[in-house]
């Protein structure tokens, strides 16, 4: 995974983006909203749940500073430890630091994204110590050297003759381009690890404060042996994760995998509080939660934009999005994409760094619409072009110059009515120039960017002048 | 007889004059006295969307100015533009203004043309013959924000000799998004293709939107693949005979 971005280039990356891209993302992502329909069709109150998932969501983001103290107490109680990481670095330090304490070597991982997010994988390398994904997808992407281009399918971007082609080069192995091939080859590797490493790192879906018990889900059944074969279990989650209690978990469960695959329930739900008991034989002697902050009390400040702290990462938004199925996970430039990923970077990292992300969505609301806790993607996008274009009492205005100077010259033509209307009278003629038979094939900047890829129509603007001329001929 | 305040929208006034005249001459024929307020200019949606707050309501204020001089409802060819005036004109004035006030009557009374003949005048058939294939691209706030799932099949549906395709996909964006097709004209073409792609897979000779931002790039898209297929706004369908 690649460290935090300093500038994200949304527009140079989609000028040339390889066509296997969009025709793999679109395969997938096809099949997963044709799931999710069918799951969604089956289950009457499903809009019911989308509001008391919202509702439950809210309520906890706005009280947060409550759950989580009451979440530390009961994984302490449960005989965890509890780590609070300021920033990416902190979280960095607190792991490379347990590591170092048990003699750590190699460490499993099963998918986390708090973990991209502070790019763990690079730190433990730079620190000599092996770090293995063991999800199917990482493990692919970590042998690929990048990062994931979609919230739960990693390595989504991906065909089966490239995974192929990866597996071949990296492993210096003859690997076929066949799935239950290549997933038996990767099993082979990740056994033999599971059984050596020291330490067994991994995220959490969700947080339950009354009990203190991490919630995962998974498919492959990694995330088990991650989480209880190494002596060691160090969790990195970000504090949006946290929930009241299980009562809530249900209805989160109920939501989560139809909206994320279409599945009903994934495979494997795993609840885990605290390390091995005593009397127990099984499971890590010691257990840490790490709750990443890293820049979220600082978002939490903005009443519509920490709306953002509801997801829960189902990725359906992007399976439904036009702009991700057209550019992929990579354009977004950060560890998240799609349309959360649009509305994510920009809080997260700023917007003098992600600016460009708030644009790149035409508003078509398909996000909305299916989003299982109802986050107004929409709506936030549009209130973080104002702050890119206005800036506002989080960040100044990062819009380049030029742009905010023809805003404003137009919005005066427009308001003047007989600026506008004069406009109206010119434009045709200049554009006539340019006009051949019943089209615009190519006109000049910026209408060019429009022409580039089809003709404008025609400037006609009749109409005022023949309903003045049926007025008075009447 | 019933009035409505004819709202062009920008796009509309500059490029669609024969889709504005046949929207005046149908609304006409179905009782309407149209009334037409020529200080409205456009509503601003460019704006707003773009992150300009503050340039959006200067040019909301000229088209609150132009549409309170008569108490008629207004009607406008564009879902999105509708959607505008009717959903983000009141976020834009602080409750308990003179401006807020204004901007949520007109908000009460602004309507998108298949809304107003369906929910308004309640008409559903006006008569118009088409014998051809047709399908049918759902613009996205002309659905989702204006939440219009029937109106447009309906009055289709009433159509002499139309023969109605369903289009794959049909609720997609087709890439248009506005300023979207010059900020990032990569990622609008491509979406654009892809609309076009189902469009010419369909098997229909004519493609209806009721949005003249949408019309305007798939008309384009298809001219570009070389297709003889019509693109047409859904009043330009309803007035032929
Ligand atoms: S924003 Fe909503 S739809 Fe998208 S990943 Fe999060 S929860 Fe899922």
């Amino acid at each position: 995974m690649s460290e935090t971005p300093t500038y994200i280039g949304f527009e140079t990356y989609t000028e040339h983006i390889p066509p296997s891209i969009p025709a793999a993302v679109q395969q997938a992502t096809g099949r997963f909203v044709g799931g999710r329909a069918a799951r969604v069709a089956e289950l009457p109150h499903f809009e019911q749940l989308r509001q008391i998932a919202s509702d439950i969501r809210l309520h906890t983001i706005e009280n947060l500073d409550f759950y989580l103290e009451r979440l530390a107490e009961q994984v302490t109680a449960a005989g965890g430890h509890v780590h609070w990481a300021a920033t990416a670095e902190d979280a960095r330090q607190i792991v490379l630091d347990l590591a170092r304490r048990h003699n750590v070597h190699l460490v499993v991982k099963s998918k986390s994204m708090a973990t991209e997010e502070i790019a763990l994988n690079h730190a433990l390398e730079a620190a000599g110590i092996e770090a293995l994904e063991t999800d199917l997808g990482e493990y692919i992407i970590q042998l690929a050297g990048t990062g994931p281009s979609h919230i739960i399918v990693p390595a989504v971007h991906l065909t089966k003759e490239e995974i192929a082609a990866i597996f071949s080069e990296k492993l210096g192995i003859e690997a076929p381009a066949d799935p239950v091939e290549l997933t038996r080859i990767a099993r082979q590797v990740l056994r033999e690890k599971f059984l050596r490493a020291e330490m067994g790192i991994s995220g959490a879906n969700f947080l339950v404060a009354e009990t203190g018990t991490l919630v995962m889900v998974t498919n492959e059944g990694n995330g088990r042996m991650c989480t209880t074969l190494p002596d060691l279990h160090v969790a990195v989650v970000g504090i949006d994760k946290v929930i009241p209690d299980w009562d809530s978990l249900t209805v989160f469960l109920k939501l989560l995998a139809r909206s994320a695959t279409g599945q009903k329930l994934s495979t494997y739900t795993q609840f885990i509080t605290g390390p091995r008991r005593a009397e127990s034989e099984f499971g890590p002697r010691e257990f840490h939660l790490v709750l990443l902050d890293n820049g979220r009390s600082n978002v939490l400040r903005d009443p519509l934009g920490r709306q953002v702290f509801k997801c829960i990462r189902c990725g359906a938004c992007a399976n439904v999005c036009p702009v991700y199925k057209n550019v992929g996970g990579f354009a977004y430039g950060w560890f998240i994409s799609g349309p959360i990923g649009a509305i994510f970077a920009p809080q997260m990292l700023g917007t003098p760094v992600a600016r460009e992300l708030p644009y790149a969505s035409t508003l078509c609301g398909a996000c909305a619409e299916v989003c299982p806790v109802k986050i107004p993607i929409p709506a936030i996008l549009r209130h973080l072009r104002r702050r890119v274009a206005e800036g506002d009492s989080l960040a100044p205005a990062t819009m380049p110059a030029p742009i905010r100077a023809v805003a404003k010259l137009s919005a005066f033509a427009l308001a003047q009515h007989w600026i506008y209307r004069l406009g109206a009278r010119i434009l045709p003629l200049v554009m006539s120039i340019f006009r051949r038979g019943d089209w615009i094939p190519s006109a000049p900047y910026p209408l060019s960017r429009w022409t580039k890829a089809r003709p404008l129509p025609p400037f006609t603007a009749g109409f005022r002048q023949w309903w003045q001329k049926r007025k008075t001929g009447l | 007889m019933p009035q409505a305040q004819l709202f062009l929208t920008c796009l509309g006034d500059q490029f669609y004059t024969r889709t504005l005249q046949n929207m005046t001459l149908l609304l006409e024929r179905l009782g309407v006295e149209i009334v037409f307020p020529p200080e409205q200019t456009c509503c601003g949606q460019p704006h707003f969307n773009n992150g300009f707050e503050r340039e959006a309501r200067q040019v909301a204020r000229n088209f609150l100015r132009a549409f309170s001089r008569s108490e008629a409802p207004i009607v406008g060819p564009s879902g999105s533009c509708v959607s505008m005036v009717k959903h983000h004109y009141p976020e834009l004035f602080p409750p308990g203004t003179v401006e807020h006030e204004t901007a949520v009557e007109i908000a009460s009374r602004v309507y998108e043309f298949t809304e107003y003949l369906v929910h308004v005048l309640k008409v559903t058939d006006v008569g118009a013959v088409y014998p051809h294939k047709v399908t049918y691209h759902a613009s996205c706030h002309y659905l989702r924000e204006m939440g219009l799932k029937t109106e447009a099949k309906t009055l289709l549906n009433a159509v002499r000799g139309l023969e109605f395709i369903p289009l794959t996909e049909e609720e997609t964006c087709c890439g248009f998004g506005g300023a979207f097709t010059v900020t990032y004209p990569e990622v609008s073409r491509a979406m654009m293709e892809n609309k076009v792609r189902t469009i010419l897979a369909s098997g229909a000779d004519t493609v209806i939107t009721c949005e003249p931002g949408c019309l305007m790039n798939i008309a384009g898209g298809l001219h570009k693949a070389g297709s003889s297929i019509r693109a047409m706004h859904i009043i330009d369908l309803l007035a032929s005979k």
